[in-house]
């Protein structure tokens, strides 16, 4: 089942990849996807399972259309940053705790701690994450835990967990 | 008209980049240097990339520059982190404007529990 997963989706970002229909191309196509799955396969996450159900995907594209709409609030705060005479900065590294315990939805949440705002994920060590932040807006956990990960954590639960 | 939001995304992307480039000389020390290179590069390059799309439509060359943004946006996040954890366990701390260091205190612990 894992394997077979893992396999069709190899096989998808080729098809994309290439963006070709013909039948050569389809066999050198399961070629390279069963060569890449008999190596890489043992690698893939365990839980396939949540790959075939649909209100995942759902949540997925809510997600994302908040991701866009924050990187490119990120963009602006870091080109306003940049451009600023007095050079706007007040750096410093918070660490915040996770909610999140699956290995992927970590990764995740990771990435999009990175392209949102003044954030960037240095380190994640047992349940705490380690992010570099330009603008220091206050020292209280608290609030600087529901300012950096509070967006997105509700959805990625909801997509992986 | 699609050619006309493609001229607009081309443009928007070289600003973009620039405004980086610019973060890169101006930001004083490496952490906030990535900032500048993950958020303005890559959002400039996907827009130069997406710019194709409108340019070609939703043809060979549109879906590769979609599939293009995707890993781009992986790399430069995985790549930034690579970066500053690497930086910051090889010795360079942050720079003198820094108002609070959460990372000092575990990263010598892992130092003392090596040695």
């Amino acid at each position: 089942m894992k394997y077979l997963t893992y396999f069709l989706i190899i096989f998808l970002f080729w098809l994309v990849l290439t963006f070709e229909l013909s039948t050569a191309n389809l066999i050198v196509g399961c070629a390279a996807a069963f060569v890449a799955t008999l190596f890489f396969g043992k690698y893939f996450v365990n839980n396939v399972k949540k790959f075939y159900q649909p209100h995942r995907y759902f949540w997925l594209l809510v997600y994302l259309f908040i991701f866009i709409w924050e990187c490119i609030k990120a963009n602006l705060d870091v080109a306003y940053r940049v451009l600023h005479p007095a050079l706007l900065i007040k750096p410093g590294i918070v660490k915040v705790k996770l909610d999140i315990t699956s290995k992927f939805g970590r990764v995740i949440l990771a990435n999009s701690i990175t392209m949102t705002p003044g954030t960037i994920t240095v380190d994640i060590i047992d349940d705490y994450i380690y992010i570099h932040w330009i603008y220091v807006h206050s020292t209280d956990p608290e609030i600087y835990s529901r300012k950096i990960s509070g967006r997105f954590e509700k959805y990625i639960k909801r997509i992986f967990e | 008209m699609s050619s006309i939001i493609g001229i607009v995304l081309l443009s928007t992307g070289f600003i973009f980049n620039l405004i980086g480039c610019i973060g890169l000389i101006r930001f004083p020390d490496v952490y906030n240097r990535l900032q500048a290179a993950t958020k303005c590069v890559t959002l400039g390059t996907c827009s130069i990339l997406l710019s194709l799309v409108f340019f070609f439509g939703i043809s060979e060359i549109g879906i590769k520059a979609i599939v293009a943004i995707s890993l781009l946006f992986l790399s430069a996040m995985v790549g930034a982190h690579a970066l500053s954890r690497g930086t910051y366990i090889f010795g360079v701390g942050l720079g003198g404007k820094s108002v609070i260091d959460d990372y000092k205190d575990q990263v010598e612990k892992e130092d003392t529990k090596e040695q």
